[in-house]
């Protein structure tokens, strides 16, 4: 094996060094499924899809760096089982309701329970009592599907240098995006749909008004190739 | 008249210069003067320190003991731990809100008070114990309760309630190596400068001591370590979260021992090169602050603390940082991200602490404990330490007793102690089991009392909760799983959701609506959250599921209503509301649940 590799799932993959395993696995075609990662971004290290076996010992791949000689277990029966309980996890914790969603197709948590083969929630839902938020002229903003996986945080303050969006609370009940106003409303904020951040959302948090459904259902992003081929050539 | 809001809010401020990592004190310090923290008020904090605004709506709605919603004049809360149930903290506060005319959780319609739970609050060798407006009351009776109930309706100010409600007892039990240290202020000190730095610190090293406060790492490696990183500025936090259920050993090494404590985070300092050290206190021990001020300023007059301490070039200074009802900032890094005004995150590791800590510079993270017996080191010297506990437990360990036992308190014993010795000496009989560790710890059942209190067998930071055959260990489990909902911090899915999930099949089995099938799904998630989860205290939630359901299966199996799958809710209970509206209660107007 050459100095700046690893063995993932058994084949050597070559890494930068400073490179995380998630980038170099995706430099290198390979697919690790991922939630809160974005490659425009700092690891978040949240969503835990992206576990993966190092030398024995579960880590985020998101977060962990590159180191030559490791050997990871990626697509094993066990870490995917594990990975359709955290997608189940995530299910149920918000409201979800794909058929009537407008990011059904564009959807990565969708996407990403059909290519692992989810079948179903599984658990109980818990049925949040979540807001939805009209109030800006151009965005919608629907948190019954929120993952908290903090892109939209990351986008508004790094890219658009904003900070529209926080991450704010405690557990399941009170983790939530809070919004930079007195009123708590994005109408009240200086958010525009041209902002990076307005179109980050893995899920369909954050809409455009008026534009809905614009490439119909069965043509979109993951209905022509599923999250497995598309996360690793975007 | 009070001042304007805007005025308090000011000089509040001013007090801190506007600094944003002061931002738990300044949310603290404005409450405990407006009541409540309103949106307008969030704002002109916001604009204070020059953070955007959502970031501080974000900090004050992560901590249990800050109020984005008015709250009562006065807010009861009771402590929750499994010794408080045990001790029938649910019928006294039932009977609270009975007389008060009022729902747990809610805020009576005149405004005036709200009573409901809060996380073991560290009294539990003298509970019931509660917090009103965050001062800690313990020993509740059904006296003191008639009582409160007429204190709060006639309005009466906590500082005229009766004194004797607000007296914290130590009860000391037993004494060793550190409790019993017959040092003077300044003793250990002078010892290690005049030994020099370097050489303190390979007494340290040599000593063997290792970290109190769970994870048991060497304390002269950390210290070197952090020495050894590049960094503008070295710190010393003083980890005084203890919040783990069943631990109040470092309450009352705060109480009673102050020097040691202070005197160990000096030594610390000295050791890496830090000018500064934070005491992290848990917001439940805020009546400690006026006393341990007291120290610090006596500390400061007798040259223990300053410029040229003993007269010698080296500065260091300790000031004193509150939390506000976070279990998760127990965790070194959650800690510090609660002292830089954040929420309690724990961040992604590495870097570590000791490379990038608190502002993202070299600091060591050490337990009260820790710090108090590395005196002992300064003054006796590695090698007369290293002969105290066993082999690869060096010392002693101050365990807090609570539970069923004649005598609850602070037992301090060399490492080694057998389980059985400690639960003697305590009056303990009849004994099922001892949680040790608190609930992310390890139960122990009867079989096992030979074990010993040591790293090498049962490691641990201290609280030792004694369960006689008359507990439903069950009901333990069920007490732990909420805790660990109530506490996790959301950051992670595993843990976040997961934890809402063991807690909800807990109560499921707890209304005998459980099957086999629920049992197996929490080893699924206690498989999952072991591995996956992003901190200690997800990876831990499930043990004491794990550990009873192993030793005590009995008490789960009991609940079980069938030996198939059986549905969260009781569809034909489900159905009570339909068939009063309707009037009918004939066999076709009810589901059987064995379909
Ligand atoms: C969820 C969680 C809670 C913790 N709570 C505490 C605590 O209350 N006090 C403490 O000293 N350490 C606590 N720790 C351990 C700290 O992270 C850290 O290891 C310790 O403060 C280091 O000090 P020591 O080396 O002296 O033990 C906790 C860890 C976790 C994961
Ligand atoms: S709104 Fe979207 S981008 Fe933001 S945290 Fe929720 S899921 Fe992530
Ligand atoms: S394991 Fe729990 S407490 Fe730790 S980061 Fe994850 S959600 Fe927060
Ligand atoms: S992709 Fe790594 S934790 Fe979410």
């Amino acid at each position: 094996m050459s100095e700046n590799t690893f063995l993932l799932d058994g084949e050597a993959i070559p890494f930068v060094p400073g490179q995380t395993v998630m980038q170099a696995a995706k430099a290198a075609g390979k697919y690790i499924p991922h939630l809160c990662w974005h490659p425009e971004f700092k690891p978040h290290g949240s969503c835990k899809l992206c576990t993966v076996k190092a030398n024995g010992r579960f880590v985020s791949s998101c977060t962990m760096e590159a180191a030559a000689g490791v050997t990871i277990e990626n697509r094993t029966p066990e870490l995917d089982d594990k990975r359709r309980t955290l997608l189940q996890l995530l299910f149920v914790e918000g409201n979800h309701f794909c058929p009537s969603c407008e990011k059904s197709g564009n959807c990565l948590l969708q996407a990403t329970a059909y290519d692992l083969g989810m079948m179903s929630p599984h658990f109980d839902h818990f049925f949040p009592d979540r807001p939805v938020d009209a109030s800006h002229p151009d965005i919608l903003l629907d948190f019954n599907r929120c993952i908290l996986c903090s892109l939209c945080v990351q986008a508004s303050e790094q890219a658009d240098k904003k900070n529209v969006f926080v991450m704010g609370g405690r557990g399941m009940r009170g983790r939530r995006i809070i919004i930079n106003s007195e009123s708590g409303k994005l109408g009240d904020t200086d958010f525009a749909a041209s902002d990076r951040a307005a179109s980050i959302c893995p899920v369909g948090v954050i809409l455009k008004k008026r534009v809905g459904f614009a490439v119909p259902i069965g043509e979109r992003k993951y209905d022509q190739a599923p999250a497995s081929v598309v996360e690793v050539t975007k | 008249m009070p001042d304007a809001p805007e005025k308090t809010i000011a000089a509040v401020l001013a007090r801190h210069k506007g600094d944003g990592t002061r931002l738990m004190q300044i949310l603290r310090e404005v409450q405990e003067e407006l009541g409540w923290l309103a949106p307008e008020t969030i704002t002109e904090i916001a604009r204070g320190i020059g953070w955007p605004r959502a970031r501080v709506e974000g900090t004050a709605a992560f901590y249990s003991f800050f109020h984005t919603r008015p709250r009562g004049k006065y807010c009861v809360l009771w402590s929750d731990n499994i010794t408080d149930r045990m001790l029938g903290n649910r019928d006294l506060m039932l009977a609270l809100c009975k007389k008060l005319w009022l729902e747990p959780a809610r805020l009576s319609e005149d405004g005036l008070v709200s009573v409901n739970t809060t996380s073991c609050t560290g009294m539990c060798d003298q509970g019931p114990a509660v917090l009103v407006n965050y001062r800690a009351i313990t020993r509740m009776t059904p006296e003191r309760v008639d009582q409160m109930a007429e204190l709060i309706r006639n309005q009466v100010p906590l500082d005229e309630w009766p004194a004797d409600w607000f007296r914290v007892e130590d009860n000391i039990r037993r004494k060793d190596a550190l409790l019993d240290h017959g040092l003077v202020p300044g003793e250990a000190l002078a010892a290690a400068m005049e030994k020099g730095s370097k050489a303190f610190l390979d007494e340290v090293k040599a000593s063997g001591l290792r970290g109190r406060g769970g994870a048991g790492f060497t304390t002269g490696m950390k210290w070197e370590i952090c020495r050894d990183a590049p960094g503008s500025a070295h710190y010393v936090v003083c980890n005084a979260d203890e919040g783990e259920p069943g631990t109040f050993k470092d309450r009352v090494l705060l109480t009673s021992y102050a020097d040691l404590v202070f005197e160990g985070m000096t030594l610390a300092g000295y050791a890496v090169g830090a000018q500064k050290g934070l005491l992290y206190l848990r917001g439940e021990y805020r009546y400690m602050k006026d006393a341990l001020e007291a120290v610090l300023a006596r500390r400061r007059g007798e040259k223990l603390l300053g410029s040229r301490i003993l007269d010698k070039d080296f500065t260091f200074d300790i000031e004193i940082h509150f939390g506000a009802g976070a279990y998760i900032c127990g965790e070194e890094s959650a800690l510090i991200e609660s002292l830089e005004g954040k929420p309690g995150r724990p961040r992604i590791r590495p870097p570590f602490p000791v490379t990038r800590g608190y502002l993202d510079q070299p600091t060591t993270v050490n337990n009260v404990e820790t710090l108090a017996a590395s005196c002992l080191v300064a003054r006796h010297g590695g090698a007369w330490y290293a002969k105290l506990g066993t082999a690869k437990s060096a010392g002693t360990k101050l365990m807090s007793v609570s539970g069923d036992v004649e005598r609850p308190g602070i037992y301090e014993y060399p490492y080694g102690v057998t389980v059985a010795q400690i639960l003697a000496d305590a009056g303990a009989r009849d004994t099922q089991a001892v949680q040790v560790s608190g609930p992310s710890g390890v139960c122990v059942a009867a079989e096992e009392f030979g074990r010993r209190i040591c790293f090498e067998d049962i490691p641990t930071a201290g609280a030792f909760m004694v369960f006689d055959e008359s507990r439903d260990m069950f009901e333990v489990a069920r007490n732990f799983a909420h805790f660990f909902a109530h506490e996790s911090c959301g950051f992670c899915t595993p843990c976040r959701v997961g934890t809402q999930v063991v807690a909800r099949l807990m109560d499921k089995l707890a209304e005998n609506h459980g099957s086999p099938y629920d049992i197996d799904e929490m080893f699924k998630m206690h498989r999952l959250m072991q591995g996956a989860s992003h901190c200690g205290l997800g990876n831990s939630a499930c043990n004491p599921l794990f550990d009873t359901l192993n030793k005590f299966r009995p008490a789960y199996e009991r609940r079980l209503k069938s030996l198939e799958y059986e549905p969260a809710f009781d569809l034909d209970a489900a159905l009570s509301q339909a068939r009063q509206m309707t009037r009918r209660d004939d066999a076709g107007a009810h589901l059987s649940n064995e379909d």
